[in-house]
């Protein structure tokens, strides 16, 4: 580099001739660190890059996390468990071999409502009797139970048969009775405070008003839930927590619906989902995003992806724009007029609609993301060498008439030597100063892409695309820690490259210097 | 100079030429996203014709079966008799929908040109002639910042202050709810109030290599030796600077900005997809995402015109305001 500059700055040696600094000798390339470095910004945005180059390529490695790990979170939704009713309506259990269709259960309830203790449907007579509050039992003219009506119900015990209908009948007339014992099919029972039946020592059922319907298929509820739950409403709580025989706690939720009667209770159920949009915490300092992705770490690999694009591009551009704009100006002529009517109409098409095209096509085809960011890069290169070509062109028009290019050519150099071993080191200057701007507004330009949905995809991450983000506006609203970030990211590496490249600018070119 | 037009006038011609052909032939390489989206829709509905036979029809009334180089041809053929044919997207004709559009793009752009050159000349002398004090600093830096702040992040944090957590402006569209109740006054500003934010993004956005071409420039004056001499004769330094070297800075800012007017039609791309302006960057965006191949086509040889009066008007303006410069 140096060596390079050593024909470049023959100016700077005389320039330094009228300074004091002339006492301390110095190289050309020692001269422009010593400038570059006077420059505060320069000297500023040099830290900010190496702190986003430190973040992006080295932080990576430095988190425990991958680029596109997923974290999940449990959160507690409300789901509906099961309905609970107060039995207020009469239900029917009709003996064994017995009928009692809706039309005697009507006649039924319209004698009950007009106090009547009979009444007779086709011929047939049937009494009803009241054997306990709101309960009732109907029999035929000749004495056998037909069937009962009552509120309170017997269930059956979990994992016990439906009891049959004597035992029924028989509990329900000890239950309204204040009982504790009866037998029916030869069988002895017992009925405790609680409303349980129990033959010898096993509860096989019990007695309750509260209807309990599981709102889900496959749940069933247990005896002991369901006391609990009776507990809940009568004492009238909201909330209460049950463990489950396997020692499982949930809470539960209840709520009374006054139009429907009913109790809806709802499980607070854990699910395990993705933590979608975290908040920043201990664990992720920057949130997760809608994917449930470290938002720290996507920034690092999205810096990653952002830089490397970056630096491609600028590179394709570089070599393309070198080559060309050398061979032009070298040559002169036809073939600079060529070249400089290529680069006429290069510099003519519109970059941005043609890649947002170009992009909107990949959409189109589904092209692998990874392929994609190659096409990207290829696209972005190919279209933005011209202004390369010209200063590198402009550049070589005026040093190809100068002596040590006669000298070169009285030496028998070759030209592609002489072009680009002893004329392009002397635009150098220039090129470092361009490409270090241009590598801003390249990442500028692909950051706008991806934003646009057109860039880099998904598992890929740039700062652009994570920015992407805000087209959802309650994101943009909301969470803030998804994109400001990003866009600080995008801003320092940016504002770095702009501030190196203009300080670069001044060391290189003395002659703004007063 | 008029040889010289002419030539130049000539030359844009060819590259025009060449231009719309690797634009036309890029379009067209690309898989027709639209017609097979329309003949996807048409196959779809009772009793239609099948898939394969809608493309090839739709293809056929679009010119769309004809090889590259022949279509390209007809579609010359039909621009330069100013025959733009119709927008796929919007169904109407495609020149018809650019005059829509295009009146509010020209506003916000010549709004904020103004705006940029109120701002960025003044600060650019200003750093030009304290050179190396804080103000220079100041100055150099927030242009810079100016430059590097990526539109959509910029645009983005001006709609969440202000429209979001202020209220002030609406975050998209060109007109309010209650629009039509109002009348032509209340009309009027209440376009007004939403090209605010737009308006201010692109001069932000743009106004920095302003500044920083007219520092440079005026710094480049500076050092000129009749600048020293001016000094030497005991003149003021007010006059100095705002005599002798700020019209010899004007030359290249001339030049620039009479090359940037073309440009005030072209429209703000992503400044008015952010904020779903509609002007002609937004309407084109929408065009180019469906595939609308008439109304792209159209857009991308206005831009490439643009560019290419602009390069010419500012060559022109060159030689016609610097008389040591001589076209040949």
């Amino acid at each position: 580099m140096s060596e390079e500059l050593k024909n470049t700055n023959q100016t700077e040696e005389q320039y330094s001739l009228n300074d004091d600094r002339r006492v301390k000798v110095l190289s050309p390339g020692a001269l422009v660190v010593k400038r570059f470095f006077r420059n505060r910004l320069a000297v500023l945005g040099l830290i900010m890059l190496i702190v986003m180059f430190v973040f992006s390529f080295v932080g990576g490695f430095v988190m425990p996390y991958g680029q596109a790990e997923q974290f999940y979170t449990v959160t507690y939704l409300d789901k509906e468990y099961v309905g609970v009713t107060r039995n207020d309506e009469l239900r029917y259990a009709v003996a064994d071999g017995q009928e009692f269709g809706t039309i005697l259960q009507a006649q039924f309830l319209l004698a009950l409502g007009k106090g009547k203790t009979e009444y007779s449907y086709k011929g047939e007579d049937y009494t009803l009797t009241e054997e306990g509050a709101d309960f009732y039992s109907i029999s035929k003219a000749d004495g056998t139970v037909l069937a009962i009506a009552y509120k309170d119900i017997v269930n059956a015990a979990d994992g016990m048969e439906d009891p049959a209908f004597a035992v029924k009948y028989e509990a329900l007339k000890a239950y309204a009775n204040g009982g504790t014992s009866f037998s029916a099919d030869g069988g002895d029972y017992t009925l405790d405070e609680e409303g349980n039946i129990l033959s010898d020592g096993t509860v096989i059922g019990y007695i309750s008003r509260f209807v309990v319907a599981p709102k889900e298929n496959g749940v069933t509820i247990t005896r002991d839930f369901k006391e609990k739950l009776q507990e809940a409403l009568e004492d009238d709580i909201t909330e209460f927590a049950y463990t489950d025989e396997e020692g499982v706690e949930s809470t539960y939720k209840v709520s009374y619906d006054a139009t429907a009667k009913v109790w809806s209770v709802q499980q607070k159920t854990p699910s395990y989902v993705y933590d979608t949009y975290g908040q920043p915490s201990m664990k992720h300092p920057l949130g997760t995003d809608k994917n449930g992705m470290d938002m720290l770490v996507r920034l690092m690999y999205g810096g990653r992806v952002s830089l490397v694009i970056g630096f491609i591009v600028v590179a394709i551009e570089t070599v393309i724009g070198v080559i060309l704009g050398g061979i032009s100006g070298y040559f002169g002529k036809w073939v600079d007029n060529l070249i400089m009517r290529i680069v006429d109409i290069f510099y003519c098409i519109p970059s941005m609609p043609v890649i947002i095209i170009l992009g909107a096509a990949m959409d189109n085809m589904r092209v692998d993301p990874q392929i994609r960011m190659l096409y990207l890069m290829l696209i972005l290169g190919f279209l933005g060498w011209p202004g390369i070509a010209r200063l590198v062109r402009g550049q070589i028009l005026s040093l190809r008439e100068q002596e040590f290019m006669t000298a070169t050519e009285a030496c028998g150099i070759r030209v592609s030597r002489r072009i680009f071993r002893h004329l392009i080191p002397n635009v150098i200057p220039q090129l470092i100063v361009t490409c270090t701007m241009g590598l801003g507004s390249t990442i500028i330009m692909e950051a706008t892409l991806s934003f646009l949905g057109l860039g880099v995809k998904f598992p890929f991450a740039s700062w652009g695309s994570i920015i992407s983000d805000v087209n959802n506006s309650y994101v943009m609203t909301t969470f803030w820690f998804i994109w400001i970030p990003a866009g600080i990211c995008l801003l320092i590496a940016v504002l770095g490259f702009n501030f190196v490249g203009d300080g670069l600018r001044d060391a290189f070119d003395p002659k703004m210097k007063r | 100079m008029k040889n010289y037009i002419i030539k130049r006038i000539i030359f844009s011609v060819f590259i025009l030429f060449f231009v719309t052909l690797i634009i036309y032939t890029l379009i067209r390489c690309l898989p027709a996203s639209y017609v097979e989206t329309m003949a996807m829709q048409l196959s779809t509905k009772p009793g239609a014709k099948p898939y394969e036979e809608w493309v090839a029809q739709l293809n056929a009334s679009y010119g769309l079966d004809q090889p590259i180089i022949i279509g390209y041809f007809h579609w010359l053929a039909d621009f330069a008799q100013g025959n733009f044919g119709d927008s796929w997207r919007f169904t109407v004709p495609v020149i018809q929908k650019f005059k829509e559009v295009i009146g509010v793009s020209f506003v916000m752009g010549a709004i904020s040109l103004v705006l940029e050159l109120v701002i960025a000349i003044p600060l650019g002398v200003i750093a030009a002639t304290k050179q190396y004090s804080k103000a220079d600093y100041a100055i150099s830096a927030s242009a810079l910042v100016g430059i590097s702040l990526p539109t959509f992040f910029f645009a983005t944090i001006l709609k969440l202050i202000f429209s979001v957590k202020l209220g002030w402006f609406d975050t998209h569209g060109m007109v309010g709810r209650n629009y039509a109740q109002l009348d032509a006054m209340g009309k009027f500003l209440d376009q007004a109030n939403h090209l605010v934010l737009p308006i201010a993004t692109l001069t932000i956005v743009s106004v920095g290599s302003l500044m920083r071409y007219t520092r440079t420039n005026m710094l480049e004056v500076l050092n000129a030796d009749y600048i020293r001499t001016a000094r030497a004769k005991g003149l003021s330094e007010g006059r100095v600077i705002y005599h002798h070297a700020f019209r010899n800075t004007l030359i290249p800012l001339v030049t620039i900005v009479g090359g940037s007017l073309p440009g005030l039609f072209s429209g703000a791309l992503i400044t008015e997809t952010l904020f779903s302006i509609p002007g002609i960057g937004f309407t084109s965006y929408q065009s180019m995402t469906a595939g609308d191949i008439p109304f792209t086509m159209f857009y991308l040889s206005f831009i490439a015109l643009l560019t290419l009066a602009g390069n010419l008007i500012s060559d022109i303006l060159y030689a016609v305001v610097d008389p040591r410069v001589r076209l040949s």
